[in-house]
């Protein structure tokens, strides 16, 4: 088959791919998910379990040792069948803790400690390199097969090349759907669902293939047995060490592989899709093992002796004429090396920007990293870290040459993914676990599975000298790579698993049970172990009322996005029964947010940035008393006494605001009926003191003409602001009569920048505005709303204190509900004054500056009551913002 | 020589009138708007009686007050205060303050004048 | 939050919960025992050809423990006796 017409069907697939993932992240942009939030998907999305290297490789290592490859699926099976043991709470614990990534995981549990995320991420990084690497190899590999079958007509391939073009692609898919966000606790629905077709594709492939194999080319099942009994795999004897051992590694490498946590722990969308993936999953991978035995038996009996059983699954049906069967195989193998690639990319590109690029990120600038644009350095970091994994995937395929040492390495992988069990199984179920002890344990063991497993891989001389391989490094005989402490003869995967582990483990043990574990430690610890306890999660550590609100705002507002971090501080306010957007530092609140931020950025960056606001956590003696009292009694009163306590605090909290908006509102009375006194004899006395001296008769006719036009404008004067009383005593008793129609949001926008120009007219305004965002058809009282927003513009022109002033509108609508935002540059409202300026007469600075009579805000906020819609200042916007809410279609009014 | 009047008031159309009213009687007028130069004022024009509003923008006209009370030089100057609020509480304190006289605004053209004959009268 | 002492004897329908999670921590036991069976038979038959039914074996052990947790996974992933049960199993 031509080169050419191969790159094109992948380009095709993975065009069609983009558009997946393109439109299910649409979807999930405007909340209809549906279905694609289905255990079905979920499960689906699991099989980045079965890499190239289970769906070419499996054939061939049936073909070399017979029965022995269904290890590989056997231990994920128990696992998931087990889920009750640990994988109900593994996702119970992530989705609770918002963890990221595994070494999320274990950073969290271990006291937020970044040293734990550094260590994991390396081994991550160092054990999935190679992994990579092998998935581009097969890549190149099969289209090698497809083309040497072929009649030679189009160019060769070149592998380099290939390998080149293969790593780009998936770099620039990754970034594409890996990246988009940090919102969403780092779950990405596209690729999510791209992954679940692709997994259909090659279960698909495989089946097809294996159906052809044993109906098409054989006779049947029974057919098959005679031919598998008589085959050369049946020569296979079962070792029990490595039978047990495989069992062993792919149970752990299933829950530890970075990319296995990602799709099974992070990308959890409900517990309850466990349940079916439960059997799902291990049904998913029964079917992709059904035809491997068969394929191999047919593939060795049928193709010339020296063909590469690792690609059976390809040539049998290239050698037999079925090119359509060939090409699905080939785009199976082809979704089964990108599903890993993608989803491996993305887990290690987390832990990277979180644990290693953030940390230094925040230690270099500590206090711009507060203050400027984190967002945009994640998210650049995680793109960075995706290129990075991707190129080091490729620099390792060049250089290894595309080595068969290769085919290797998925196993050694896994062993190297199994050390992260100690730390993490001891971590969730084990109270007394430390973090002295994971880091020796997670340190010793990759040390050894890199001696006596990782680095001879390479071939003995390549980078650890034939010597130490015989006689051990410095003639120390018993440290031989291959027989540590003397013990030979044993499978060399084996050894360095046993090995690894024994020590790894038993470092954790020990220096667990031997040190002492901090108090972020010990409160960590106890929520992750008995995370199934109902929700009191002890002390948070966090002391009370030392960060400034406002200051938290903005350091969310910089890692969530604007309106992520209102809509959560509101909800948080609104819990703590308050009004507005800025809740009450209290250590629940802050223990909330940094569980938020920790989503995006990992438990340790979360925590340390919260540090620099809130000051060092502090946790009392008492606090961790309450930790470890065992007393049932005690935690039951003590939660009553607690629940009661809240309870009263949020009662004493409203009240305490009531009580001072009641102060405020009894001295704004006195201050009203004052003001209402100066603003009506100020034009009073000027109307009284002209029409007296007109009285007195004798005076040139343009004197009158002058005299008599003062006294007309300040009768108008006086008219406005009578006016202004009535309005708003007609708004404040709901009887106003709206004009509701259908009108162009733009329009009225345009209109009201029209009508404030006159305000201050000397001043020049920069005005930000989104045209497309603006052109919504709203249901309301247009002059009404149009008069809420010259009232906002008009506001800034007076009092927009910067020397070049700006203001920006910003329209955003969603679910049936429209916001405007109108923020300008100046210096802002200040904190205190914030909950006064939308009550009657409320200036906030000298009374004859403005020339109104400060009812213009109180105004709005009537007229949005009316409107069925809300008028708010936001604060930490970095200057004076107001946003204006509103529904789409107003059916009635809505002030009763 | 004609007698000379310092006003400071923030309403353009009160001070017209004011202007007009005193300047038909023969006093001269000079006008501020808001009372951040008002000493200089006083100091370099030498005005025989102060006609003071008392909600300014800036400063407010118990502040002015309060600075010629304290200054020696000026202290002697007769101070007629006017204001729109015209309650107890503000008459009483800028009573205390040592203003000399107090109106209400509006008031009638004619007490206006007589009040200022009798202040700059006395001086 | 509260803790309430645990009751004694449950009603029927949280007994039944409380035996079906035992049995789902026990399947992958019972699993785990009978995917290790071959490797007692392994060296007692070393000249017979028995890698089909070795894996025939294995294929039916494995659709068997997939149809049981299929079975048992509905009646564990009702949220109501979850939350009903209170910290972890005090069965």
């Amino acid at each position: 088959m031509a080169f050419n017409l191969l790159v094109l069907a992948c380009l095709a697939y993975v065009i069609f791919l983009f558009l997946v993932a393109f439109w299910v992240e649409d979807r999930a942009a405007t909340g209809r998910t549906g279905w694609l939030r289905s255990p079905l998907v979920y499960t689906l999305s699991l099989s980045v379990y079965c890499t190239a290297w289970t769906f070419y490789g499996a054939v061939g290592y049936a073909a070399r040792s017979g029965l022995e490859f269904l290890t590989i699926y056997l231990g994920p099976t128990l696992v998931f069948v087990g889920w009750w043991w640990i994988l109900r709470k593994l996702v119970r614990i992530g989705r609770k803790h918002r963890i990221t990534s595994i070494a999320d995981l274990i950073s969290s549990r271990y006291g937020k400690s970044n040293l734990l995320g550094v260590i994991v991420t390396l081994i991550c990084v160092v054990a999935a390199t190679p992994y990579i690497a092998l998935q581009l190899q097969s890549v190149t590999l099969s289209f090698g097969a497809f083309v040497a079958t072929g009649p030679a007509d189009g160019p060769l391939p070149d592998s380099q090349a290939t390998g080149v073009w293969v790593a780009g692609g998936l770099a620039l898919f990754t970034i594409l759907f890996g990246t988009r966000n940090l919102d969403a606790n780092e779950q990405h629905p596209g690729v999510v669902t791209a992954i679940a077709v692709e997994a259909v594709v090659k279960l698909v492939a495989l089946l097809a293939v294996g159906i052809f194999v044993v109906w098409g080319l054989a006779g049947g099942p029974l057919d098959v047995i005679e031919r598998v009994n008589s085959s050369t795999i049946a020569d296979w004897d079962l070792m029990p060490s490595r039978w047990a051992g495989l069992m062993f590694l792919s149970a752990a490498a299933v829950i530890c592989l970075p990319r296995m946590f990602q799709v099974l722990v992070v990308e959890n969308s409900d517990e309850r899709h466990l349940a079916t993936a439960s059997w799902a999953f291990p049904l998913y991978l029964f079917a992709m093992s059904l035809f491997v035995v068969p394929i191999a038996v047919i593939g060795l009996e049928r193709l010339p002796a020296g063909a590469n059983p690792d690609l059976f699954v390809l040539t049998l049906p290239l050698s037999e004429g079925r090119e359509g069967l060939a090409m699905l195989a080939f785009l199976g193998g082809f979704s089964s090396a990108t599903s890993m690639v993608i989803v491996a990319a993305i887990a290690l590109a987390t832990m990277v920007s979180n644990h290693i690029v953030m940390p230094i990120v925040l230690a270099v600038l500590p206090k711009k990293a507060v203050a400027g644009d984190l967002r945009r350095i994640v998210l650049l970091a995680r793109r960075v870290s995706i290129g990075a994994v991707l190129g080091m995937g490729y620099a390792y395929y060049a250089l290894s040459g595309g080595s068969a040492a290769l085919a290797a390495i998925g196993l050694i992988s896994f062993v190297g993914a199994a050390q992260m069990l100690p730390a993490l199984l001891g971590g969730i179920f084990w109270r007394g676990a430390t973090r002295s002890g994971a880091a020796l344990g997670l340190s010793v063991g990759f040390a050894v599975w890199a001696y006596t497993l990782f680095l001879p891989s390479f071939g003995e001389g390549a980078v650890i000298p034939v010597h130490v391989f015989t006689e051990g490094p410095f003639g120390l005989d018993w440290m031989r790579p291959r027989a540590l402490f003397g013990v030979e003869g044993m499978d060399p995967l084996i050894h360095s698993a046993f090995w690894s582990l024994i020590l790894n483990a038993g470092a954790f043990f020990l220096v667990s049970v031997l040190s002492f574990p901090g108090p972020v430690e010990r409160v960590q610890g106890a929520a992750f172990v008995n995370i199934f306890d109902a929700e009191g999660a002890g002390p948070t550590g966090w002391s009370r009322g030392q960060a400034e609100p406002e200051a938290l705002l903005i350091m969310a507002q910089r890692i969530l996005g604007d309106d992520e971090a209102l809509r959560f501080f509101s909800k948080s306010a609104e819990k703590q029964g308050k009004a507005g957007f800025l809740p009450d530092p209290t250590p629940d609140f802050i223990a909330d947010l940094e569980r938020r931020l920790s989503g995006s950025v990992g438990a340790a960056t979360a925590h340390a940035m919260i540090s620099q606001l809130a000051g060092r956590a502090a946790v009392s003696v008492e606090d961790l008393m309450a930790v470890a009292s065992e007393s049932a009694q005690i935690m039951e009163y003590s939660a009553r006494l607690e629940a009661q306590q809240e309870e009263l605090s949020r009662t004493a909290r409203q009240l305490r605001e009531a009580n001072e908006k009641l102060t405020q509102l009894s001295v704004q009375k006195d201050a009203f009926l004052s003001q209402i006194s100066h603003e009506l004899r100020t034009p009073m006395t000027s109307i009284r003191a002209f029409s007296e001296i007109m009285m007195e008769g004798d005076m040139p006719p343009e004197m009158i003409a002058r005299q008599a036009r003062i006294i007309n404008e300040e009768a108008i004067r006086l008219t406005r602001l009578l006016d202004d009383l009535l309005d708003l005593s007609v708004l404040e008793n709901g009887t106003v009569q709206l004009n509701l129609e259908l009108a162009n949001l733009q329009g009225i926008i345009d209109r009201s920048l029209a009508s404030s120009s006159h305000t201050r007219p000397e001043r020049i305004f920069t005005i930000h505005r989104d045209l497309p965002s603006e052109g919504l058809y709203i249901r309301t009282d247009p002059d009404r709303l149009a008069q809420v927003f010259i009232n906002l513009i008009s506001n800034s022109r007076k009092y927009c204190d910067s020397a070049n002033p700006e203001l920006k509108i910003v329209v955003r609508h969603k679910g049936g509900r429209v916001t405007v935002d109108f923020i300008d540059n100046g210096s802002g409202i200040p904190k205190d004054k914030q909950a006064l300026i939308f009550e009657k007469f409320a200036r906030l600075t000298d009374q004859t500056r403005a020339g109104g009579a400060g009812l213009g805000l109180a105004i709005c906020r009537e007229i949005m009551a009316n409107l069925g819609g809300t008028i708010t200042y936001l604060p930490g916007q970095g200057g004076a913002a107001f946003r204006v809410t509103l529904p789409l279609r107003l059916e009635k009014p809505a002030l009763a | 020589m004609s007698r000379h009047v310092l006003l400071i008031e923030d309403e353009q159309h009160i001070a017209e009138a004011i202007s007009f009213i005193l300047g038909r009687d023969g006093w001269q007028v000079t006008h501020l708007s808001d009372g951040m130069t008002a000493e200089a004022a006083m100091k370099t024009g030498r005005p025989d009686l102060v006609i003071l509003d008392l909600m300014l923008p800036g400063r407010s006209g118990f502040e002015i007050l309060a600075a010629i009370r304290a200054d020696a030089e000026l202290s002697p100057m007769p101070v007629l205060m006017l204001t729109a609020k015209g309650q107890g509480r503000e008459r009483d304190e800028a009573e205390r303050a040592g203003v000399d006289r107090f109106m209400a605004k509006p008031f009638s053209n004619a007490e206006m004048l007589a009040a200022v004959r009798d202040l700059a009268g006395g001086a | 939050m509260k803790r309430p002492r645990a009751p004694l004897f449950l009603p029927r329908r949280s007994y039944r919960a409380r035996r079906m999670r035992d049995a789902a921590r026990l399947l992958p036991v019972a699993g785990l025992f009978l995917f290790f069976l071959p490797m007692l038979w392994a060296p007692a038959t070393t000249e017979a050809r028995d890698t089909a039914p070795d894996g025939i074996y294995l294929f039916l052990v494995w659709a068997g423990l997939i149809v049981i947790a299929a079975l048992m996974a509905r009646g564990l992933s009702d949220p109501a006796g979850d939350e009903s049960l209170g910290p972890e199993d005090q069965d």
